[in-house]
């Protein structure tokens, strides 16, 4: 199983669309950087993740998160995980695609 | 600038209007963080300066931002102190901020909503548009 990762922004770039069109069900995906923002509610975009949410893993970087400030706006069910839990991740998973 | 444009260090030159879009989110690449950097270095020279934040741009001004984990310095703050720079004319996009389900209490600052007529109007009135 794959683990992708996801750096920029639903409004800035389609990378999670396309991400998302190429991913087994059962794979998971974590959200980093700029990408944080797909995992907010009431947004543009939230339907990227909300409808895929049933056939993948969702995870978003908690530092990331909260350096923007918006830890109180995010999806229900993603996971937030810390740098060591990114290490963690990676080593759970056969590959890592860094999507940029 | 000849020197004749500052008596007492005033600026006695004519006054141009500026203009910064901001578009991008904080921290993940640095344009927020230069954009607001080439601001307050451009407030020494006394011109009009607006500021516009657009598109992923409105994310800088979001309230509650805690950088401690990242190790990067969280600039927000910064936007609250251009007042005593005099840059106090900050834009923010209507229809950005309802793309993004958020409200005038999410920011960090005072800021006048325009929509993208509004945004349009102000653009045509300046003699400088800086974008980041």
């Amino acid at each position: 199983m794959i683990l992708h990762t996801i750096n920029k922004s639903p409004f800035e770039k389609p990378t999670l669309e396309s991400c998302l069109k190429h991913c087994k069900p059962g794979s998971s995906i974590l959200l980093i950087e700029d990408g944080i923002y797909a995992a907010l509610k009431n947004t543009k975009y939230s339907h990227l993740v909300t409808d895929a949410l049933s056939e993948h893993r969702f995870y978003v970087l908690e530092p990331d998160l909260n350096a923007r400030g918006v830890q109180d706006q995010l999806i229900d069910g993603i996971g937030k995980v810390s740098y060591e839990g990114f290490v963690d991740l990676t080593v759970e998973h056969d590959t890592v695609s860094a999507w940029l | 600038m000849s020197e004749d444009m500052f008596e007492d260090d005033e600026y006695q030159g004519d006054i141009k209007k500026f203009m910064y879009v901001n578009r991008k989110a904080p921290y993940g690449t640095i344009y927020a963080l230069e954009s607001l950097e080439v601001v307050l270095i451009g407030a020494a020279f006394d011109q009009d300066v607006s500021l516009v934040f657009m598109d992923d741009g409105v994310y800088q001004l979001k309230k509650g931002q805690d950088t401690k984990a990242t190790e990067m310095k969280n600039f927000s703050p910064t936007y609250r102190a251009l007042e005593m720079y005099d840059v106090e004319k900050l834009y923010v996009s209507q229809d950005s901020m309802n793309e993004r389900g958020l409200t005038e209490e999410d920011l960090i600052v005072p800021v006048e909503l325009k929509s993208a007529d509004q945004l349009a109007e102000l653009m045509e009135q300046q003699d400088v548009i800086l974008s980041f």
